[in-house]
C-alpha cells in the first residue's frame, strides 16, 4: 500500500521537454519533498503522479500497479492544490464530503467520516461556512480534510503553504508533518522553500530542469551533496563556492564550504577579508566578508560577534568540512 | 472619497444628468398615462373627451388581451428555455478546444447581428415557406407532406426565430463565465472522482448560476415588447393566435386609430412587464448578490 514507482518517466509539451527522464522510488508511508528552482518541473512531476496530466513515456506504478494509463480518479491519491481549489458555492461540510458522495457512500457514514475529519482538523466549527468566510489557513485546512476523507493510498501537495504567512506556514508545517505521523500515508510534497523541505522530509528529491540531482534524507543532502547544484541548493545561506589556486590546494577544482562551517577570528586564519555588511540577529550573526582573491564569502557565528562594516577578519574552514567537487561539479568523496 | 464634502459636489455634478434622464422617461410616461384616460381617435380629430377609466374596461376585457397575454408569457418562458439550455450547451461546446475555433465563435454569433425584421424574413421566406422553404424540400425529400409552420404553429415559430436571434447573446455570456471557471477546481473535481456529468452538476451549473440569472434578466426585458418578428411574419395572426402585447398595442393605435385604448394598453404593459420583473428579482435575484 502507498508506495509509487516512476520508471523511465518522460514529459514533452510541445517541442519543449519540461522532464527527460526520470527513475524514482517513493516507499510506502514516506514523506517525499520535491525540491528545485522555480520552471525545474516540480509541478509536472507532481500532476503526472496525480493523472492530470499524460506521460510522454514510460511508466508509474502505484500500489504495486501499473497506474500510466489510469484515470485520476481511479488511482487513489489525492491532491492538495496550492489554490485549495475549495468549491465556492458549497459549504465546507459538503467541500469534504464531495469526494465520498461522488463514491456513492451512505449519508451516515459520510456524516461521521467528516465529522472525524473535521474534529481533527480543528474545523467543526466552521462546517456551515462557505469557503469565502473563512480565512487562509482554515481553507488550507478544509482542503487538506477533502484529501483525507477518501483513506487515499498517498497525499500529493503541490506548494499548499505558499500562500499563508510565514507565522501561520510555520504552524501548518507542524500539522502537516503530525498529521503524517498520526495517519502514516505515503505524501509528496512539492515545495521550493527549503526549511519546509528539511523539516517535514524523509526524502528529498532535489530537481533541476526536469533531471533528479540527488535523492536522499535531508542531513544526507546537507553533509554529501553529490553535486554542486544540490550543495549550493540546500543549506541556508548558501555554501560559499570557492574556485582556482585555494580549491586545487585542496585538490579538486572547486570546493565548497557552508557559512557554518568557517571559523571567523580577528586576528589569524586562512583567508583574510573585510567586512561588508554584518547581519546581528542575536542569535546568529551573518557576515558577508570580501575575501582578498576569492570574492565575497558568507560566515556564520553563533551569538554575538562584534565585527563591523570595513572590519578585518579571518576566515578558516572547519576540518573535513570542506566540500570537493572536479570539474564536471560532481563531488570527489 | 466618501468625505461629505466630495459627496455634495458629486451630487451636484450628477443632478443635470439625473434631472435629463427624468424627464425623458416623466414626460412620454405621463402623457401615455393622459392619453388613457381620453377617448382618442386618429379618424375623429379634435374630438378628445375625458373618458375615465373606459379605455382600460375595454382593453382588459377584450378577449385577445388575454390571448396576448398568453403569448408574450409564452414568448417569454419558451425563447428563455431554448436560449438558456441552448446556450450552456453550445458554451460547452465552443469552450473545447477544436479546430477553427475562431471561425466557429464568429458563426455563432452572427446571428446576434442581424436585424430583426431581417432575421425574422429570411426564416419567413427561406426556411419556413411551405412551397420555397428550405424545410419544405427537405420534408419533400424523405416524403412528407411540407408543414405550414406559420400558419399552423405561428407562435411556436415565433419563439423559434427570436430563439435563434437570442441563443448567441446567451451563449456568448455563458461562455465567458465558463472560461473564468477555475482550472484547478475542475482538476481536484476529477481527483475526487466526479466525472463529467457530476462536474457539471456541482461545479459548471453553480459556478454559471450568476451568468445564467443575468442571461435571464435581460432577455426577459427585451423578450417583453418583441414586435418585429411578428409584424414580418404572421402579422399577429392567423386571427390573434400569435398577437403579444406589444403587438396588440400596436393594432389598437395604428390598425384601429385608437391613441387612447392603445395608451390605456401600454400602460397596462407596463404594470405587467413591473410584476414580472418583482417576481424575477424575488426568484432569481438573489443569486446577484454576494
Ligand atoms: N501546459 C504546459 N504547456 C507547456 N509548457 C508547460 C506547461 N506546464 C508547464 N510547462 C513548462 O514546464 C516547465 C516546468 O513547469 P512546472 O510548473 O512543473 O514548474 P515548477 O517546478 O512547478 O515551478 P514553480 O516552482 O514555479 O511552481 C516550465 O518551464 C513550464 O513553462
Ligand atoms: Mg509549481
Amino acid at each position: 500500500m502507498g508506495s509509487i514507482t516512476l520508471n523511465n518517466v518522460s514529459k514533452v509539451f510541445g517541442a519543449h521537454t519540461v522532464i527527460p527522464s526520470i527513475d524514482l522510488n517513493i516507499e510506502e508511508g514516506e514523506f517525499v519533498v520535491f525540491v528545485g528552482p522555480s520552471g525545474c518541473g516540480k509541478s509536472t512531476l507532481l500532476r503526472l503522479i496525480a493523472g492530470l496530466e499524460d506521460v510522454s513515456g514510460g511508466k508509474i506504478v502505484i500500489d504495486g500497479k501499473d497506474a500510466t494509463e489510469l484515470a485520476p480518479a481511479k488511482r487513489r491519491l489525492s491532491m492538495v492544490f496550492q489554490s485549495y481549489a475549495l468549491y465556492p458555492h458549497m459549504s465546507v461540510r459538503s467541500n469534504i464530503a464531495f469526494p465520498l458522495k461522488m463514491a456513492g457512500e451512505d449519508a451516515s457514514v459520510i456524516d461521521k467520516k467528516v465529522a472525524d475529519a473535521a474534529r481533527v482538523l480543528n474545523l467543526t466549527d466552521y462546517l456551515d461556512r462557505k469557503p469565502r468566510q473563512l480565512s487562509g489557513g482554515q481553507r488550507q485546512r478544509v482542503a487538506i480534510g477533502r484529501a483525507i476523507v477518501r483513506q487515499p493510498v498517498a497525499f500529493l501537495f503541490d506548494e499548499p503553504l505558499s500562500n499563508l504567512d510565514a507565522a501561520l506556514r510555520v504552524n501548518m508545517r507542524l500539522e502537516i508533518s503530525q498529521l503524517h505521523q498520526q495517519l502514516k500515508t505515503t505524501m509528496v510534497y512539492v515545495t521550493h522553500d527549503q526549511v519546509e523541505a528539511m523539516t517535514m522530509a524523509d526524502k528529498i528529491v532535489v530537481l533541476n530542469r526536469g533531471n533528479v540531482e540527488q535523492v536522499g534524507s535531508p542531513l544526507d543532502l546537507y553533509h554529501h551533496p553529490d553535486n554542486l547544484f544540490v550543495a549550493g541548493f540546500i543549506g541556508s545561506p548558501k555554501m560559499n563556492i570557492i574556485t582556482g589556486d585555494i580549491a586545487k590546494g585542496y585538490g579538486a577544482h572547486t570546493i565548497g564550504v557552508r557559512p557554518e562551517h568557517l571559523d571567523l577570528s580577528t586576528s589569524a586564519g586562512a583567508w583574510r577579508g573585510t567586512v561588508g555588511v554584518a547581519e546581528h540577529l542575536g542569535s546568529d550573526t551573518f557576515l558577508h566578508v570580501a575575501v582578498d582573491k576569492v570574492g565575497t564569502m558568507t560566515a556564520r557565528v553563533g551569538g554575538d560577534f562584534p565585527v563591523r562594516h570595513g572590519d578585518q577578519v579571518y576566515l578558516s574552514p572547519q576540518e573535513g568540512r570542506v566540500h570537493r567537487f572536479d570539474e564536471t561539479g560532481l563531488a570527489i568523496r | 472619497m466618501a468625505t461629505l464634502h466630495t459627496r455634495s459636489a458629486a451630487r451636484a455634478m450628477m443632478a443635470p444628468s439625473v434631472l435629463l434622464l427624468l424627464a425623458w422617461m416623466i414626460v412620454p410616461l405621463a402623457m401615455t398615462i393622459y392619453f388613457s384616460f381620453l377617448r382618442y381617435n386618429l379618424l375623429m380629430p379634435g374630438m378628445e373627451e375625458w373618458a375615465g377609466f373606459s379605455n382600460y374596461r375595454y382593453f382588459l376585457t377584450d378577449p385577445a388581451f388575454f390571448q396576448a397575454l398568453f403569448n408574450t408569457l409564452a414568448i417569454v418562458v419558451g425563447v428563455l428555455l431554448i436560449t438558456v439550455i441552448g446556450g450552456i450547451a453550445l458554451a460547452i461546446l465552443l469552450d473545447q478546444p477544436m479546430f477553427g475555433q475562431g471561425i466557429v465563435r464568429i458563426l455563432v454569433i452572427a446571428p446576434f447581428l442581424i436585424m430583426p425584421t431581417v432575421a425574422a424574413l429570411v426564416w419567413k421566406n427561406m426556411f419556413m415557406n411551405p412551397v420555397n422553404g428550405l424545410f419544405a424540400h427537405l420534408a419533400k425529400a424523405v416524403g412528407l407532406q411540407p408543414y405550414d409552420f406559420l400558419n399552423n404553429a405561428p407562435l411556436m415559430s415565433i419563439i423559434v426565430i427570436v430563439a435563434w436571434q437570442w441563443l448567441p447573446f446567451a451563449t456568448l455570456i455563458l461562455l465567458t463565465a465558463l472560461q473564468s471557471l477555475d482550472e484547478e477546481q475542475k482538476e481536484a473535481a476529477q481527483m475526487d472522482g466526479a466525472g463529467a456529468w457530476s462536474r457539471f452538476i456541482y461545479l459548471t451549473l453553480p459556478h454559471l448560476s450568476r451568468a445564467i440569472t443575468v442571461v435571464i434578466l435581460i432577455q426577459t426585458i427585451f423578450l417583453l415588447s418583441v414586435f418585429a418578428e411578428i409584424l414580418v411574419t404572421t402579422n399577429g395572426g392567423p386571427g390573434t393566435q400569435s398577437t403579444n402585447l406589444t403587438f396588440l398595442v400596436y393594432a389598437q393605435a395604428l390598425l384601429q386609430f385608437d391613441v387612447g385604448g392603445a395608451s390605456a394598453g401600454g400602460i397596462i404593459a407596463v404594470i405587467l412587464a413591473n410584476i414580472v420583473a418583482f417576481f424575477l428579482m424575488r426568484m432569481i435575484g438573489k443569486t446577484l448578490e454576494a
